[in-house]
C-alpha cells in the first residue's frame, strides 16, 4: 500500500471567477397574441423583378419618353424574358445604341418606334431594317 | 448493360466578348479582344479576331500594332460583370433539368434524362433560344452518352455551322458518329493536351476515332488509368458522373502580379495586407476558418539582368481565425520575416490553409467567447458594408490608400449589373 504523497498545497481559488455569460438573450415572458399572425416584410425587389435572371436596370438620358412618365435619370426596371407587343414601351437597338421608345405595329405589317416627345421623329423600320429589341420595360422609378 | 445517358454541355461562343456586347451593341461585327488583369496578354478573342488568327494568350505588347491596323477594340478584363452574367445563364440553364453542374464560368453540364428522344433536339435549341433572348449570349449545346462526348460534340456543334448550334451524338447513327470522329484531331478531346496528342500522334492514335477503338488496356500501360477512362468514354461508358456541390475550397489564395516592380517596403506591405483582407473575406464567405496562412514574394523571373529572390513562409493560425485583423497581422509578421531589400519584387500572395467549417471550431482552453463574438459582429459589419458600398470601400489602413501598384485597367466597361452607378444608359432622344 502506497502512502499518498502530499504534491503541495492546492491553490486559493480567487474570490471572484469570470464565466462567460450566455451571447445571446434567453428569451422569457409570455407569447404576444400577434404571433399567429406575424407576415414578411413587403419586398420591393421582388415585387419588381418578375424574373430575375432576365432583368436589367438602366439609366435613362434625355426626354424624348416625357409623355410616358419617362424622365432623364430615371432608372428603368428591364425585363428581357417578356415578349414585346403592341405598344409596349421597349429598349430598341438603333445604329448601336440601347434607345427607350413605344413599340407600334402598324396592321400592314409595318413596324415603328414611337417617342413620347413632340420634339423628336417617329422612326420608321424599313423592310431592310431588322427590329433589334433588347428587352421591354416593366417599370419605371423616378425621384422626386 | 447500362442504358445510354444523355449529357448535354452547353457553353458561350466567346463568353467574355458576348458580355461586352450586350451592353455595347456597336461591338458587333468588330473585332475585340479581351485582356488578363493588369491587360497582360488576350484572355478572349471574338470570331473576328480568331479569323485573323490572333492566338489566345498573346501578350497585349506583341498585338497592339496590329491591332490598331485592324481597328481592333481592346477592353480590360470585366470579371464583375462576366460572373453576374455567368451566374444568370446558369441560372436558366437550371431550369432545363434537375440534374446541373456547373463546370466553369461559360459551361455546364446538364442530364437530360427526362428529356424523350425525340424531343432532345427542341429542348436544346430552346436552350440556346431562351439563354439569347433573356441575357443575349449565344450558346452552343453539344449531346453525348458521356461528358467526354458531350464536350465533343459541343466541339462539332461550335465548328460546323450545319448543325445550328447543336449536336446531339447519340441522335446519330454509329456508322456516322465514327465518321465525325475520324475527322477530329484527337487533340480536341477532353483531357487531352498538347504534350500527350504528340506522345499518342507518335503511337499511330491521330484521330478521336483512333483513340476510341485503340486497345485499352493497351493505353493503360503506355499511359495511365486516366487515358483509358477517356477513352472508355469515348465508347460511352460513362465515368465522370456530374458534381452537384462544388466542394468547400481546401485553400484559398489571392495572388496578384504588380503592375510595375514594386521596390519599397511600405508598398510591399500595402499590397501583403490588401491581399490578406481579401483572402479573408473569400473565407468568411465560404463559412470556413483558416488554421495556416502562407505568405510570398517573388522578383521577375523573365528579368533575369536583375537580381533574383523568391521566398515563401507559413504561419500557424491558433486559434482558426477568418478575422481579417488578425490574418493581416500574422501576413504582417510572415512578411518582414522575408522581405529582404534591394529587390524589386513582381509578385505576391497569400494562401490560407488548414481550412475547417466554422461551425465546427472547438472552443480552446484559452479562448474569450466575448472577444469572439466582437469579432464576428465586428466583421458581418465590414462585409456588409462593402457589399454595400462596393468592395474595398472600407478596408484597414494598412492597405493603403490608393493604391499605386494595383492592377491595371485602362479600358475596362461599366460593371453594367452590378454598380448602381454603372448602369447601362439608355438614350431617350
Amino acid at each position: 500500500m502506497h502512502p499518498l504523497a502530499i504534491a503541495g498545497p492546492a491553490a486559493l481559488l480567487p474570490l471572484a471567477m469570470p464565466f462567460p455569460l450566455f451571447l445571446s438573450r434567453v428569451p422569457a415572458g409570455f407569447p404576444s397574441p400577434a404571433d399567429d399572425y406575424i407576415e414578411k416584410h413587403i419586398d420591393l425587389n421582388a415585387h419588381l423583378v418578375r424574373h430575375p435572371s432576365a432583368t436589367f436596370f438602366l439609366r435613362v438620358q434625355g426626354d424624348s419618353m416625357t409623355g410616358a412618365g419617362i424622365f432623364d435619370k430615371d432608372l428603368l426596371v428591364v425585363d428581357r424574358a417578356v415578349k414585346p407587343s403592341h405598344n409596349a414601351i421597349v429598349i430598341a437597338v438603333v445604329d448601336g445604341e440601347l434607345t427607350v421608345k413605344r413599340l407600334v405595329l402598324r396592321d400592314g405589317g409595318g413596324v415603328e418606334l414611337h417617342p413620347e416627345n413632340a420634339n423628336y421623329p417617329v422612326l420608321r423600320l424599313t423592310e431592310h431594317q431588322e427590329l433589334n429589341i433588347w428587352g421591354v420595360v416593366t417599370h419605371v422609378v423616378h425621384r422626386v | 448493360m447500362n442504358p445510354t445517358r444523355t449529357i448535354a454541355l452547353i457553353d458561350g461562343n466567346n463568353f467574355y466578348v458576348s458580355c461586352e456586347r450586350v451592353f455595347n451593341p456597336k461591338l458587333e461585327g468588330v473585332p475585340v479582344v479581351v485582356l488578363s488583369n493588369n491587360d497582360g496578354c488576350v484572355v478572349a478573342r471574338s470570331q473576328e479576331v480568331k479569323d485573323l488568327g490572333v492566338k489566345m494568350g498573346v501578350p497585349w505588347y506583341q498585338l497592339e500594332a496590329f491591332a490598331r491596323q485592324e481597328g481592333m477594340v481592346a477592353l480590360s478584363s470585366n470579371y464583375a460583370l462576366y460572373a453576374d452574367m455567368s451566374n444568370r445563364m446558369m441560372a436558366i440553364l437550371g431550369g432545363f433539368s434537375p440534374s446541373q453542374e456547373v463546370y466553369s464560368i461559360d459551361e455546364c453540364f446538364l442530364d437530360l434524362a427526362g428529356v424523350e428522344p425525340m424531343a432532345r433536339l427542341d429542348a436544346a435549341q430552346g436552350m440556346r433560344q431562351t439563354v439569347k433572348q433573356q441575357i443575349g449570349i449565344p450558346v452552343c449545346v453539344g449531346i453525348g452518352a458521356t461528358k467526354t462526348l458531350a464536350k465533343l460534340a459541343n466541339h462539332v456543334a461550335k465548328k460546323r455551322a450545319h448543325f445550328a448550334g447543336v449536336c446531339d451524338f447519340n441522335a446519330l447513327p454509329a456508322a456516322a458518329l465514327d465518321q465525325l470522329l475520324s475527322e477530329i484531331d484527337v487533340g480536341e478531346v477532353w483531357g487531352v493536351g498538347s504534350r500527350l496528342s504528340a506522345q499518342l500522334r507518335a503511337m499511330g492514335i491521330a484521330t478521336v476515332l483512333q483513340l476510341k477503338q485503340a486497345p485499352q488496356r493497351r493505353l493503360r500501360q503506355a499511359f495511365s488509368v486516366v487515358l483509358e477512362r477517356i477513352a472508355l468514354e469515348l465508347n460511352g461508358v460513362s465515368c465522370l458522373s456530374l458534381e452537384e456541390l462544388a466542394p468547400d475550397k481546401q485553400q484559398i489564395m489571392t495572388s496578384r502580379s504588380f503592375s510595375r516592380g514594386v521596390d519599397t517596403w511600405p508598398e510591399l506591405k500595402e499590397a501583403v495586407i490588401a491581399y490578406a483582407s481579401r483572402a479573408a473575406e473569400k473565407l468568411r464567405r465560404q463559412g470556413s476558418l483558416a488554421g495556416s496562412l502562407h505568405v510570398f514574394i517573388r522578383t521577375n523571373p523573365f528579368k533575369d539582368t536583375l537580381p533574383q529572390y523568391a521566398q515563401g513562409i507559413t504561419l500557424p493560425l491558433a486559434p482558426p481565425t477568418d478575422d481579417t485583423r488578425q490574418l493581416a497581422g500574422a501576413a504582417l509578421q510572415g512578411l518582414q520575416r522575408i522581405y529582404r531589400a534591394g529587390f524589386s519584387y513582381q509578385k505576391a500572395g497569400i494562401l490560407l490553409g488548414e481550412l475547417i467549417p466554422r461551425h465546427r471550431r472547438q472552443l480552446g482552453l484559452f479562448d474569450d467567447p466575448e472577444a469572439e463574438a466582437k469579432s464576428r459582429r465586428l466583421m458581418q459589419a465590414l462585409d456588409s458594408i462593402n457589399q454595400r458600398y462596393g468592395s474595398g470601400s472600407l478596408h484597414l489602413l494598412g492597405e493603403g490608400l490608393g493604391k499605386p501598384w494595383g492592377t491595371r485597367q485602362r479600358q475596362r466597361s461599366p460593371r453594367y449589373t452590378t454598380r448602381l452607378d454603372e448602369l447601362p444608359i439608355v438614350w431617350a432622344k
